[in-house]
C-alpha cells in the first residue's frame, strides 16, 4: 500500500493540499495511508524548505505549492 | 492603460444602475468597482510574473547561491534581495529558518532573508502599484530590500547563535547533511499552466481582503474628517512615526487589505513615509509570526530580532519623510 504524507505545519495551503488528497485517493479508488506530518522536527528531515510538501512512499514529490486533484491521481499510478 | 476599467465602471454604476454622479454613493461606488478591478488585474499579472521567475529561482536554488558564492559582504543584500522574490507564506517562515542555518549560511544572512520576505512580496508590490503608483513602489521595495540587508547584518554582528533552540544548534552543528536540490526538469511552457493556477490560486486567496480593504478604505473615506490625521499625527510632531510603528508591530493584517486603508491615511493627511512605516510593522512583525518563530529562537532572541527590525523601521519611517 502507498503511503502519502503531507508536510506542513497547518497552513491553509497544507490542508487543501490534504483535501486534495483524500479527493484524488476517493476518486481513483487507490489504496493508500495518508498521513499529516506538522510537526517541525519530523519535517525538517525531509530538508524541505518550502512547505506544503507531499511525499509519496518517502519520496518527495511535491513542494511549496498546492498540487490538484489530478495531479495527485498521476503520482499514485 | 486602465482607461477602459473607468467606461466600465462608469457604465455600470451610472448607467446601469442608475446612480447620479453627483451622489456620494454613486462616485464611492465608482471608485470601488474601478479600484477592485484594477487591483485584481495588477495582482493577477504580477503574481504570474513572479511565478515564472520564481521558476527559475526556487528558493533551494537561492539557498545553493548563497553557500557556494563567496560575496563580500554583499551575501546580506542578496539574502534580502531573495526574501522579496520568493513568495512568503508564514508556515514557511520556520523550514526556511532550518534550510538555511542547515546549509551553513550564516544566522545574519538567513535573518535578511526572513525580514524581508513578508515585507516585500508580489501582493505588497501588487496593491502598492494599484494604490500608490510606481514611484512609492520602488520606494518602498527598495527600502524594504535595504532595511532587510542592514538588520540581518547589525543581528549577525551580535553574534546571537547561542540563543537559538537546542534542537536548532544540533542542525547546526550535523550541517553536512544539508542535501542539494534537484533541478527541475520540465520546461517553462510545460509549467504555465501550473503556473498560471497557482497565481489564479493565489488572487482568488487574497480577493475578500482586497475587497473588505476597499470597503473600508471606501467608507473612512467619506467619513473621517479632512484634516484628522494632520491634528494628530503630523510630520512635524517627531513621536508620530514611532507611535504608528510600535502600535503596528502587534497588529497582524492582510497586507491586502491594510494597503486600500493606508491610502486613506495618506489622503487624510499622513505622510506617506509614516504610512510606510505603518505598513512594514504591520505586515513584518506579527504576533502570530513570533509564535512561529519562537520554535526557532529563545524568547531573548526573538525580543531582540523584533525590537531590531522595529527601530530599523522607524528609522526608515523618519527618512521617508525626509525625502518623500
Amino acid at each position: 500500500m502507498t503511503t502519502i504524507k503531507i508536510l506542513g505545519t497547518g497552513c491553509a495551503k497544507c490542508k487543501s493540499t490534504y483535501n486534495n488528497v483524500l479527493k484524488a485517493i476517493e476518486e481513483s479508488g487507490a489504496q493508500a495511508n495518508v498521513i499529516k506530518v506538522e510537526d517541525i522536527t519530523e519535517i525538517m528531515t525531509y530538508n524541505v524548505m518550502s512547505t506544503p510538501a507531499l511525499v509519496v512512499d518517502e519520496v518527495i514529490k511535491i513542494k511549496g505549492r498546492v498540487p490538484d486533484v489530478s495531479e495527485i491521481k498521476a503520482l499514485l499510478g | 492603460m486602465f482607461d477602459w476599467i473607468h467606461y466600465f465602471a462608469d457604465w455600470l454604476i451610472y448607467g446601469v444602475f442608475q446612480l447620479s454622479e453627483e451622489s456620494k454613493l454613486g462616485t464611492s461606488l465608482n471608485f470601488f468597482v474601478y479600484d477592485t478591478l484594477k487591483i485584481l488585474i495588477l495582482l493577477f499579472v504580477i503574481v504570474f510574473i513572479m511565478g515564472i521567475v520564481n521558476a527559475y529561482f526556487p528558493v533551494e536554488r537561492l539557498r545553493d547561491y548563497l553557500q557556494r558564492k563567496k560575496l563580500y559582504g554583499l551575501e546580506y543584500f542578496f539574502a534580502s534581495l531573495f526574501g522579496s522574490i520568493t513568495p512568503f507564506c508564514s508556515c514557511s517562515s520556520v523550514p526556511l529558518f532550518i534550510g538555511f542555518v542547515q546549509g551553513g549560511i550564516p544566522l545574519g544572512v538567513t535573518l535578511s532573508f526572513l525580514i524581508t520576505s513578508p515585507l516585500v512580496n508580489q501582493i505588497a508590490i501588487a496593491m502598492f502599484l494599484g494604490i500608490f503608483g510606481l514611484k512609492a513602489t520602488l520606494i518602498y521595495a527598495t527600502s524594504g530590500i535595504l532595511l532587510g540587508t542592514f538588520g540581518g547584518w547589525f543581528l549577525g554582528k551580535l553574534k546571537l547563535e547561542h540563543l537559538l533552540t537546542d534542537w536548532v544548534k544540533e542542525i547546526i552543528a550535523n550541517k553536512a547533511n544539508a542535501a542539494s536540490f534537484e533541478e527541475e526538469k520540465r520546461t517553462l511552457v510545460e509549467r504555465l499552466p501550473e503556473i498560471t493556477r497557482e497565481a489564479w490560486g493565489i488572487v482568488r486567496g487574497v480577493l475578500l481582503y482586497v475587497i473588505i480593504g476597499i470597503g473600508i478604505g471606501a467608507a473612512m473615506y467619506g467619513y473621517v474628517p479632512e484634516d484628522f490625521f494632520e491634528q494628530h499625527l503630523s510630520k512635524d510632531k517627531w513621536w508620530s512615526v514611532p507611535l504608528a510603528v510600535v502600535l503596528a508591530v502587534p497588529m497582524y493584517a492582510n497586507v491586502a487589505a491594510i494597503v486600500p486603508v493606508i491610502q486613506v491615511f495618506v489622503a487624510k493627511g499622513i505622510p506617506l513615509g509614516t504610512a510606510i512605516a505603518f505598513m512594514m510593522a504591520t505586515v513584518g512583525l506579527s504576533i502570530p509570526e513570533g509564535t512561529l518563530l519562537k520554535k526557532v529562537m529563545s524568547f531573548k532572541l526573538l525580543m531582540i530580532f523584533f525590537a531590531t527590525i522595529t527601530v530599523f523601521i522607524i528609522i526608515s519611517g523618519y527618512l521617508f519623510n525626509l525625502i518623500l
